[in-house]
């Protein structure tokens, strides 16, 4: 299991050291600010092997996090174990920076002392941790709340707490999508995929079972079969073929498995509810076509358009495509139709940004640009990449409904007010030129 | 709040400010002094001085200084463990206290503190705790029982905590069911064999109810912990599967990769033509792929696991080759892993669109990658024969681009192209010479060099090229230089009239001037070579090659069955064993995929026993013989009364090859006259044997060890023991001139049940010998010392000692060819040596080998007539009753006798120490000196060894 944790800043100098086990010595901080901190060439792994000594290590900001371990420790799971170290830091005390790390140590001792118990991970859910590690001392709490504590953090549901009161039973569903891309100078899709997440913000009153429903195909094409066979043709259209989903650990996997249904008892307040996956039928909003000219050997014609390709009802925004130039440029011309385009030196690439752009539209940049005599090796040209925000799932997914039943307390779905939203933005959409 | 003023306090006479601070009445100033003493102690400084005025600040009802206090013990009662004695009580009332919270603190923090006094006092609060009330305080309690194991074993054993630890499995909370699996698993694995988790059925169907409601930390150990469990047969197998796969849809990474390895392993037991086989194979698919959009350390280790899940089980990503394309914004370690698995992935089908890919990338910026992307391109042209056209002309526009790495890299990797396809992309030769100056690199230049020997006869300035290699030959760097001189020597013997010069000119530059033994030994032998016999030298150093095999760098298979096994953790990165980074006992076990059931992929195993459904334990997957060598030769030669012999590294075998080679020409070469001096008086037969050497080099290395060893068993003559076990006469194992002058012969014997080892040891050398010690490499039947060899006094030059070794058969198992070859290696003050031996099958026969006649009738009915196999032994002169007698002597049993037509017919049977039966029916006639023995078992390969043994005990 993990033997230690230590967090440094960008220098090396040790901010916290938390060592959970005897094989560990002061050494392995030396260590390891030595050899992967101050090491020369760029890190060529996250899993560095020191003297039998490994270290695991993830860099936030200028903030790094290395756990130590001398055994054959599950390395998927320290891992984790440190992503979910950061956010719990971030639910704490903001953003991970020295000056916050510095000023919060004795709060992230506590931390460290609860969450990881002789180097195995205990219950790390913010919502249950920060109803006893205050900061704020001990207030003298009752016993049925001790009890209340301790079997929350223990329990089944250890994300959430009993007795929890709104007057305003609230939803907030967001769908945010990531569309990937990457397209050969050719306009030939060579892959492109939706990463998507469903975020939720709950401010539901008790302990609130909720179920939630989407156009997944498997479920339409099931609920098909025993239903008319009218509609079928029609709502299957609609329905998306989802790759893979993952879940957050309130959902109950096996009625997934078996049912394919998503029933939760939800945390309070904000949570990512799922993740998913897909590769089928995704629309692209945007259709970059590049065409690169070079002009002797001093010079490089270059146009590239932008098409987009969704209903034209909708507004794409923060449009933003950035060309690569090659590092021996010397002076471009731009002309573009629309929005604003610029060359940035430091950067090496033409920025072009679009405020907002409606469906089924078209728009170009021309640029020339200058180059100076070079005997360096032939330019790799970049792939030209693309930046904007949709108001719509490029997926295709559709929330079909989220129900909240809480017997016990006397509202009723009808009595939640419900928000859904969707998001498409750009992950790595690129097109090679 | 500003805490991180803490942290910048430098100045001196600190440590008196603060012990008066710690002092202080008021609390707050308290509080703030030793958050000052444990920011000090983060960054470095020693504040262990204030150990008594930090221990006064305990006694408080404040949680958070507390918990500081708690900290600071931590780190310094180990150095002061006397003061720290003082903190007890405060520990043993808090374990008392009302609030379930201060309870769990105390007996955590109790754990933390590695003070031998300490833990005494923590026995009591700890029985306690285990069985409070509070699910909090009982899980805090679980891992605390870890904690106790680590600092003291023993006492935990004494004090009855590891069954309460079990009694926790069953608990009601699922989360101190995770932490006592955790505390278990641990306190497991420095207990090999203890059986401490002792998973059944009921255990397993209790972990499994709490893996649905623990948290993501949980419902890992429990997943790891399932792991390690042995499904009974395929429905039990199946039945787990089923109800861990829902976690493929967890989340954490973690749980995911866990859930993996569980159903990879058991997996292995299902039959492949089972509907469910295939639904499991497509589950594993998506998940896998979703690891790839975790953060980028997720995905390396996840990349790591992929490309073992690949090797092992090709068919599950065979579809998903666009996901690991490699993006730009990739980290290089990212970058790198995909790499490697789209070459494992690629096939006829896709082999388009990877190499479009491969070619992007080898304009990329990072020089490691373009050169791995560069070489995955030769990769691909040899493992997808249909690509390799493609291939080919991708590498050469690569070198078009001039850019001195790609060159190289691509020169390389066209050199083994040839070797896969020769005779078909020659015409590029041309192309590649162009580049010759641009190549600075030892590895291109040996590689070119390569190829302008080889293909000599087609270039028309061979000679010049090489010529102009040759001039700054001192500077080379050896590989190129071993290359540079098989290469003119090649290129003399196909055009000996032009080079002559040349030859000469680089033999002497090999052998006169320069100091690398290898290079002189290397033109010494050519010089020879084409000086006696040119027709030979032509054969030797032109001899064709064995074409290279397809798939490269795939990890040895018992490897990788052990690495299945640890999928998700860091073995599993680093694609080592545990024991190859674990220090101590732990993770030194090696864990083996189960035996699949009832389908044709069964093992090779000697073991009819399994057949039948007897045996509790998988039957035992036997490795190769391959990696025995290096399994012998990386013995540690203390006495088998501790741990088993350390794995080989995948290296070994190899270097076991080479070394063994060596001794053998040594030994070949040891009485002629000094082979590195100036004059070359050795005979022919060492060209010979040098010649041999590289051609073939794995063929070769078996003949210096089963050559002495065919005609071990001289079976005439010799002391026989008319009613006692047959006991061959000694024979000599190790012959002195091998072993520095230690001469050992010997023979087995069985007494009493016992098997023994019987050795004289001679010392021919001029020193006195001591420490002696012996190991055996795996074998057939699981030999292995009983105990160490017992040599008491040291043996002074030419003196003889007799030793006698007890041997068990509980020793690890593997497959010997001879099946009755024993490799031994035997230690001294001097070194090590190895040898090896056959034992006669006869020593495994046990004392209960006796059959009941039905049953006898039933077995031989039973065993297929295909098991049968006869032979004749000639020249025995002995009545049936005298041969019934003597073989009983042997553990032979006679269980009945027919005549029939003035034969006797005697029907025997014997038992084996692994549980093998083998049956045999012996035909006396009277007045014929030929009987004819029938041998049935189960396992058929026995049967000649039978029958050896048959004829040695009947001939003494």
């Amino acid at each position: 299991m993990i033997g230690g944790l230590f967090i440094y800043n960008h220098k090396g100098e040790v901010l916290i050291s938390r060592v959970y086990r005897d094989d560990i010595g002061r050494n392995a901080v030396d260590a390891f600010r030595v050899n992967v901190i101050h090491a020369r060439q760029q890190v060529r792994s996250p899993v560095t092997n020191i003297a039998r000594t490994s270290f695991f290590h993830v860099k936030r900001s200028n903030i790094w996090l290395a756990a130590v371990t001398k055994q054959n420790v599950n390395a998927t799971m320290v891992f984790e174990f440190l992503y979910k170290m950061c956010d719990v830091m971030a639910a704490y005390f903001g953003k991970i920076s020295e000056e916050n790390v510095k000023n919060n140590f004795v709060l992230i001792y506590e931390l460290l002392d609860e969450i990881l118990d002789f180097g195995y991970p205990q219950n790390s859910e913010t919502g249950a941790l920060k109803t006893f590690i205050t900061q704020q001392g001990i207030k003298s709490q009752s016993k049925e709340e001790q009890a209340q504590i301790t079997s929350q953090v223990t329990g089944q549901i250890g994300w959430r707490r009993e007795g929890i009161k709104y007057r305003r039973n609230e939803l907030f569903l967001d769908v945010l999508e990531s569309v990937n891309l990457l397209m050969s100078p050719q306009g030939q899709v060579l892959s492109a995929h939706v990463s998507g997440r469903v975020v939720m913000k709950s401010y539901l009153s008790g302990m609130p079972e909720c179920k939630f429903g989407m156009n997944d195909k498997i479920v339409i094409d099931k609920q098909n079969k025993g239903g008319s066979s009218e509609e079928g043709g029609k709502s299957g259209k609609q329905s998306i073929a989802i790759d893979d989903c993952t879940f957050h650990q309130c959902v109950r996997l096996s009625k997934f498995d078996s049912e394919r249904s998503i029933s939760f008892i939800p945390p309070d307040g904000d949570y990512e509810l799922m993740r998913y996956r897909t590769t089928k039928d995704i629309i692209l909003p945007f259709r970059v076509i590049p065409l690169v000219r070079e002009v002797g050997r001093t010079k490089l014609e270059v146009k590239v358009v932008i098409k987009s390709n969704f209903k034209s009802s909708l507004l794409a925004q923060k449009i933003e495509v950035r060309i690569p130039t090659p590092l021996n440029t010397s002076g471009v011309q731009l002309i573009c139709m629309k929005g604003k385009a610029k060359y940035k030196a430091s950067e090496n690439a033409i920025v072009w940004k679009i405020k907002r752009m409606a469906g089924m539209k078209e728009s170009q940049i021309s640029a020339e640009i200058e180059l100076l005599p070079t005997n360096d090796k032939k330019w790799a040209r970049p792939p030209i990449s693309m930046n904007f925000e949709v108001p719509f799932a490029p997926s295709g997914l559709k929330v079909r409904y989220l129900k909240v039943f809480e017997p016990k307390l006397n509202y009723s779905d009808h009595d939640v007010i419900k928000w859904v939203r969707y998001i498409g933005r750009s992950g790595i959409y690129e097109t090679r030129c | 709040m500003t805490d991180s003023k803490y942290f910048t306090t430098t100045k001196k006479g600190e440590i008196f400010e603060l012990k008066a601070e710690l002092n202080s009445d008021k609390k707050e100033k308290k509080k703030e002094a030793v958050k000052k003493v444990i920011a000090s102690m983060t960054v470095g400084k020693d504040v262990s001085a204030l150990f008594p005025d930090v221990v006064n600040c305990m006694q408080t009802d404040n949680l958070e200084l507390k918990k500081l206090v708690y900290l600071y013990l931590m780190n310094y009662a180990k150095s002061q463990p006397d003061m720290a004695i003082m903190a007890v009580n405060t520990f043993v009332k808090d374990c008392e206290d009302p609030n379930p919270l201060i309870r769990a603190l105390a007996v955590r923090t109790m754990g933390c503190i590695r003070v031998d006094k300490i833990t005494e006092y923590l026995c009591e609060p700890l029985r306690k705790c285990l069985k409070d009330e509070d699910p909090y305080v009982r899980k805090t309690a679980a891992v605390c029982v870890a904690k106790l194991h680590d600092i003291n074993a023993q006492l935990v054993e004494d004090q009855g905590f590891l069954d309460t630890l079990k009694d926790l499995i069953s608990d009601s909370n699922p989360m101190v069911v995770a932490n006592a699996v955790a505390a278990l698993s641990e306190i497991a694995e420095s207990h090999p064999n203890s059986n401490l988790l002792d998973l059944n059925p009921q255990t397993i169907n209790k972990l499994l109810t709490a893996l649905n409601e623990c948290t993501e930390w949980g419902q890992i150990f429990i997943l790891d912990c399932l792991a390690n469990y042995t499904p009974r047969d395929d429905r039990e197998s199946q039945s787990i599967c089923e109800r861990v796969t829902p976690r493929l849809s967890h989340a954490n990474s973690a749980v995911v990769l866990s859930a993996v390895k569980v159903l990879m392993k058991f997996m292995e037991m299902l039959p492949k033509d089972l509907d469910y086989y295939g639904t499991l194979l497509k589950k594993l698919a998506p998940p896998l792929v979703t690891l790839l959009s975790a953060e980028p350390e997720l995905q390396y280790v996840a990349l790591r696991n992929i490309n073992l899940i690949v090797q092992r089980r090709p068919e599950i990503l065979k579809h998903e080759m666009k996901v690991f394309f490699v993006k730009y914004n990739d980290p290089i370690y990212v970058k790198l892993e995909k790499l490697d698995i789209m070459i494992r992935l690629a096939s006829q089908a896709n082999i388009a669109q990877v190499l479009a890919e491969l070619k992007e990338y080898a304009t990329e910026v990072d020089v490691d990658f373009v050169r791995k992307a560069v070489r995955a391109i030769g990769r691909c042209a040899i493992k997808v024969e249909q690509s390799a056209e493609r291939c080919v002309s991708t590498l050469l526009d690569l070198i078009q681009t001039k850019v001195n790495y790609v060159v190289q890299e691509a020169i390389v990797v066209i050199k083994d192209i040839f070797r896969k396809y020769p005779n078909k992309y020659e015409s590029v030769i041309a192309t590649l010479c162009e580049n010759l100056d641009s190549l600075d690199e030892p590895e291109a230049r040996a590689a070119m060099i390569w190829i302008v020997g080889e293909y000599a006869e087609r270039i028309d300035n061979a000679d010049e090229l090489l010529e102009s290699f040759l001039e700054g030959f001192h500077d080379e760097s050896t590989q190129v230089q071993l290359q540079l001189l098989t290469a003119i020597v090649k290129l003399f013997l196909k055009k000996p009239t032009e080079t002559q010069e040349l030859v000469q000119q680089v033999l002497s530059l090999a052998t006169q001037d320069s100091d690398n033994p290898d290079l002189r030994d290397r033109g010494y032998i050519y010089w020879r070579l084409l000086s006696t016999d040119p027709v030979a030298a032509k054969e030797v150093v032109l001899a064709e090659k064995p074409l290279i095999s397809e798939e490269t760098d795939l990890i040895e298979p018992t490897l990788l069955e052990e690495l299945i096994c640890h999928i998700g953790t860091l073995a599993s990165v680093y694609h080592k064993p545990p024991s190859a980074f674990v220090e101590g006992s732990r993770g030194v076990q090696h864990k083996r995929l189960p035996g699949s059931a009832g389908s044709g992929e069964s093992v090779d195993s000697p073991d009819p026993g399994s057949a039948a459904g007897a045996s509790e334990a998988p039957p035992a997957v036997i490795p190769s013989q391959g990696d025995l060598l290096g399994d012998l030769l990386n013995l540690d030669l203390t006495p088998p009364t501790t741990t088993g012999p350390p794995p080989a590294p995948s290296s070994g075998m190899q270097l076991g090859a080479m070394d063994l080679l060596g001794g053998g020409l040594d030994s070949l070469m040891g009485d002629e006259s000094e082979p590195l001096g100036g004059d070359l008086g050795g005979g022919a037969a060492m060209g010979a044997g040098f010649g041999a050497a590289p051609a073939a080099m794995p063929a070769s290395f078996s003949a210096p060890v089963s050559g002495g060893l065919d005609d071990l068993f001289d079976l005439g003559g010799g002391v026989g023991m008319p009613m006692g076990a047959y006991s061959p006469p000694k024979t000599i194992w190790l012959p002195a001139m091998k072993a520095k002058g230690l001469e050992i012969s010997g023979t087995f014997a069985r007494r009493a049940g016992v098997i023994q080892m019987e050795m004289t040891l001679t010392n021919k050398a001029m020193s006195v010998m001591t420490d002696f010690a012996i190991q055996f490499n795996r074998n057939s039947f699981g030999l292995a010392p009983a105990g160490p060899l017992q040599i008491l006094t040291p043996l002074s030059p030419n003196q003889s000692i007799e030793a006698s070794l007890p041997l068990s058969t509980v020793g690890p198992v593997m497959k010997m060819e001879p099946l009755t070859n024993l490799q031994v290696a035997v230690k001294n003050n001097i070194d090590v040596f190895y040898f090896s031996c056959q034992y006669p099958i006869s020593m495994l026969f046990v004392e209960d080998g006796k059959m009941e006649r039905q049953v006898f009738l039933a077995t031989w009915k039973d065993i297929p007539n295909d098991n049968e196999s006869q032979f004749q032994i000639k020249d025995c002169h002995l009545s049936s009753d005298a041969t019934s007698n003597k073989l009983q002597g042997s553990n032979v049993f006679t269980i009945a006798k027919r005549t029939v037509e003035g034969q006797d017919m005697l029907y025997q049977s014997m038992k084996l120490t692994n549980g093998i039966w083998v049956l045999a029916e012996l035909r006396v006639q009277t007045g014929n000196p030929n009987y004819t023995v029938s041998l049935k078992c189960r396992a058929p390969e026995v049967s000649q060894c039978v029958f050896q043994s048959y004829e040695a005990m009947l001939k003494n």
